[in-house]
C-alpha cells in the first residue's frame, strides 16, 4: 500500500508545492495540503512540514507556526507513532514544538547559504534510511538559520541514541569542518526523534527527485518512508 | 494597565555572529573601546489588567512560551502601571 503525504501549508511556506509535487508527481504517491488553520490531518500517513519562512521567521524560525492549529494534531499524531518529517523551516518547526530536541541558530558566517552539501547516513535503523544504500547523499541546502545547537547533555544523548541521522561531510564522507555550511554542532544535519518516527534534517531532498534535474538522492529518502512506513 | 516591556538576550555563552559583526563596524568607525557586543530583542505591549499579579503571570508565561527560547535565550521584563 502506497501511503499519503500531508503537506502543511504555513503562511510564508515556499518549498510547500515542491514537497507536494515530488511525493506526488515525480514519486507517484497520494499527497494532500493540509492549511495550517486546520485540525484534520486528512488520513495522512506521513506529514511534511515544508520549508520556507512561516510567519515571516519572525521572533524565531518556526517559534509562531508551531501554534498553528494544525501542530497540535500534528504533535499528537506523532506521539501516537504517526510519521512526521520536518524539511529546513519545518525541522525549525519541530524544534520550536518540542517533538525534537535543541535549536537553530543563525549560520555563522552569517551567509544565506544555498547550494548543494554532502550528508553522511549515521543510521539506518529507522524508516527514513532503512532503504537507502548509499552512504552519502548530494542534497541542497538554503537557509539562513541551520546553525544547530543544544546543550552538551542533551547533544550527548543524541549521539549515544544514534538520534544524529544525517552529517554534513566531503563528498567521501568525511566530517570535515570545511563541509560544514552553517557552523552546526557535530555538523549535524539531520536528527530523528528517539520513537524514530519523527525526522527534521535542513537540507532540501524534495529539490532532488525529479530525474530532469540532474540528481534524484531526495527521492530515496521518500522512497525509504514509502517502503517502511507500515513497519 | 499595565505596559510590559521584556528584553530577550542570548544566553552568555551562545554565540551571537549577529554581534560579532556588528562590533567590526565599531572597530571600522573607530569605538575602539567597544567590547562584547551582543544582540537581543526588545519587545513592549500592554496588558489589559488592574492586577499587578495577574499582569506579571502573563508576560512571564508569554516571555517562556513564545517571547524567548529557554535552549539559548534569557529574558528580563518590566512592569509600569498606566492609566
Amino acid at each position: 500500500m502506497k501511503p499519503k503525504f500531508g503537506v502543511v501549508v504555513f503562511p510564508g511556506s515556499n518549498c510547500d508545492h515542491d514537497a507536494y509535487f515530488a511525493v506526488k508527481k515525480i514519486l507517484g504517491f497520494q499527497s494532500e495540503f493540509l492549511w495550517h488553520k486546520e485540525k484534520d490531518l486528512k488520513g495522512s500517513d506521513v506529514i511534511i512540514l515544508p520549508g520556507g519562512f512561516s510567519y515571516g521567521d519572525y521572533l524565531r524560525t518556526g517559534a509562531i507556526a508551531r501554534f498553528s492549529p494544525i501542530m497540535e494534531s500534528v504533535y499528537k499524531f506523532a506521539e501516537n507513532g504517526g510519521i512526521v518529517i520536518g524539511i529546513c523551516n519545518g525541522f525549525q518547526i519541530l524544534l520550536e514544538l518540542g517533538l525534537l530536541p535543541g535549536v537553530m541558530m543563525k549560520n555563522e558566517s552569517l551567509k544565506f547559504v544555498c547550494k548543494d552539501v554532502y550528508l553522511r547516513i549515521e543510521s539506518n535503523n529507522n524508516i527514513f534510511t532503512k532503504s537507502v544504500h548509499q552512504k552519502v547523499l548530494k542534497i541542497p541546502v538554503a537557509h539562513g538559520d541551520g546553525n544547530y545547537f543544544a546543550d552538551e547533555t542533551t547533544l550527548n544523548e543524541l549521539e549515544a541514541n544514534n538520534q544524529v541521522l544525517f552529517r554534513y561531510v566531503s563528498p567521501e564522507g568525511n566530517v570535515e569542518d570545511g563541509f560544514n555550511p552553517n557552523g552546526s554542532l557535530n555538523n549535524i544535519a539531520g536528527i530523528i526523534n528517539k520513537k524514530k518516527n519523527v525526522m527534521g534534517l535542513m537540507p532540501h531532498p524534495e529539490r532532488c527527485c525529479d530525474p530532469i534535474l540532474g540528481n534524484t538522492d531526495g527521492a530515496l529518502l521518500f522512497n525509504s518512508v514509502a517502503e517502511n512506513y507500515l513497519s | 494597565m499595565y505596559k510590559a516591556t521584556v528584553i530577550v538576550k542570548r544566553r552568555p555563552k551562545i554565540l551571537d555572529p549577529e554581534g560579532k559583526a556588528v562590533e567590526q563596524g565599531a572597530k571600522l568607525l573607530g569605538f575602539n573601546n567597544v567590547k562584547k557586543t551582543r544582540i537581543g530583542k526588545y519587545i513592549e505591549f500592554f496588558v489589559e489588567t488592574n492586577d499587578k499579579t495577574v499582569a506579571e503571570k502573563e508576560v512571564r508565561e508569554y516571555s517562556e512560551k513564545l517571547l524567548s527560547n529557554p535552549i539559548m535565550e534569557d529574558f528580563e521584563f518590566t512592569l509600569e502601571e498606566v492609566k
